[in-house]
């Protein structure tokens, strides 16, 4: 039976305790403040390494700059659906929204092995340089997604594994991203390998750890 | 008279937090103080922004609205009739602790619905924890029967005992509440001043701290 008495005292209570608070900022705003720490990491990185090794890239072997492509826009429509998500009444379908950017990703990616040449100025990383991909992609998606994870506290997010997922998925394909600007290995199977390995570590480790994180929000 | 009061407060206060956004959202509440075109959900949204605002006679008047909406998502849930209350009452607390993250351009129902169902689901998880446990508890009493003529020290001894461990499974809140109130017969204001929390929490939190002992003891004796 309903108790209304209880009730009331309870919204009294909560009466009592109002205070004014400073709305959320809509999930576009947020995202693009997320962004920013990737930029500035971006930025960091061109000025050390030069935007030309990475154009040149590009410039022979397009596919490669089509998987950058992908992977920037995973990030930034990964982020976006985390922030949406973080918002009560928000539909659990914005958890699509990277999927149009992870299949170019991908499917660019694939590509790449399917090629007979080489980009300018890469190899064919050995297993051991593949290695290193995996500790770039990790050792920059830990910050990422710690950032990502602090500013989604403050919101609800009331599916906190899905959210978390995207989360990995926005670190590491932002990670992936930043990879490009330095990275010297050609596509192919080892290393394409290592990345969706990164990847799928990044996601996982997010799935089980950062729904426990966000869920005592 | 109210919803003028209430929309005049979310602009003054919140004008300089609210970007165009929000503004625009303003002349409709405004406006729909003397319309009757208003739907009750663009009556709750007004409210829960001026209640975002710190209008406390909005806020009030949307949690005690709010409380409808709150049952009907948990019945539909599949929440049992005695437990709709603690469904609404975590409902409440959540919308309290989360006010900010509403947008006053979106469904206030929409958003009190989500929060409401996941606390019907948590209700419904915690129950099923509890329920699985309690049968485990009966299985070993049945299997071991206490073939001895206990006495009735030792009766009350367990029973005792099984009050404190079940006091010691409430959540931190409620437990601090019965000990502090219950147990070492403090006054609110002794309390309060131990625990730092204010007396309406402890009030609150003692209510449901005895109404899950209740529950949890019905039928036991």
């Amino acid at each position: 039976m309903s108790d209304p008495r209880s009730h009331e005292a309870l919204i009294d209570q909560l009466g009592t305790e109002l205070v004014p608070v400073r709305r959320l900022l809509p999930p576009w705003l947020r995202t693009a403040g997320w962004l920013l720490a990737v930029v500035a990491i971006a930025v960091v990185l061109l000025m050390h390494y030069g935007a030309d090794p990475m154009l040149r890239r590009w410039a022979g072997t397009p596919d490669l700059g089509w998987a950058g492509m992908g992977a920037v826009i995973t990030a930034i429509t990964a982020a976006w659906a985390a922030f949406a998500l973080g918002v009560p009444g928000q539909r659990a379908a914005w958890a699509w929204l990277p999927l149009p950017g992870a299949l170019l990703w991908i499917g660019a990616s694939g590509m790449g092995c399917l090629r007979t040449w080489i980009a300018p100025g890469t190899h064919i990383a050995s297993m051991h340089q593949s290695a290193d991909c995996l500790v770039f992609i990790i050792s920059f998606s830990i910050p990422l997604s710690a950032l990502l994870i602090v500013l989604l506290r403050r919101a609800c997010p009331l599916r906190p594994v899905l959210t978390a997922v995207m989360i990995g998925l926005a670190s590491a394909a932002a990670s992936a991203s930043l990879l490009e600007i330095c990275h010297a290995y050609d596509a192919a199977a080892t290393d394409l390998l290592t990345h969706a390995l990164a990847v799928a570590v990044v996601v996982g480790v997010n799935a089980a750890m950062g729904g426990r994180l966000l869920s005592k929000a | 008279m109210s919803q003028t009061l209430t929309a005049t407060g979310f602009m003054g206060l919140d004008s300089g937090l609210s970007r165009g956004m929000s503004l625009v959202r303003t002349v409709p509440v405004e406006s729909a103080a003397a319309s009757i075109s208003e739907t009750p959900d663009q009556r709750r949204a007004a409210w829960m922004a001026a209640a975002q605002a710190g209008d406390r006679r909005a806020y009030e008047k949307l949690l005690a609205d709010s409380v409808a909406l709150i049952r009907a998502a948990a019945r539909r849930q599949g929440v049992a009739q005695d437990h709709l209350d603690d469904v609404v009452q975590e409902t409440l607390i959540t919308v309290h602790r989360v006010r900010h993250t509403y947008d006053p351009t979106r469904s206030y129902d929409a958003w009190l619905t989500a929060i409401a169902n996941r606390r019907a689901i948590d209700a419904l998880r915690s129950r099923g924890r509890r329920d699985s446990r309690e049968l485990h508890d009966e299985f070993a009493l049945d299997s071991h029967p206490d073939t001895d003529d206990a006495s009735a020290a030792t009766e009350s001894g367990q029973r005792a005992q099984r009050l404190r461990e079940a006091i010691a499974e409430l959540p931190p809140g409620q437990r601090e509440a019965v000990e502090q109130l219950g147990l070492r017969e403090r006054s609110l204001s002794e309390a309060a001043e131990i625990t730092g929390r204010n007396t309406g929490a402890l009030k609150v939190n003692l209510h449901r701290a005895l109404k899950a002992l209740r529950e949890r003891f019905h039928g036991e004796s």
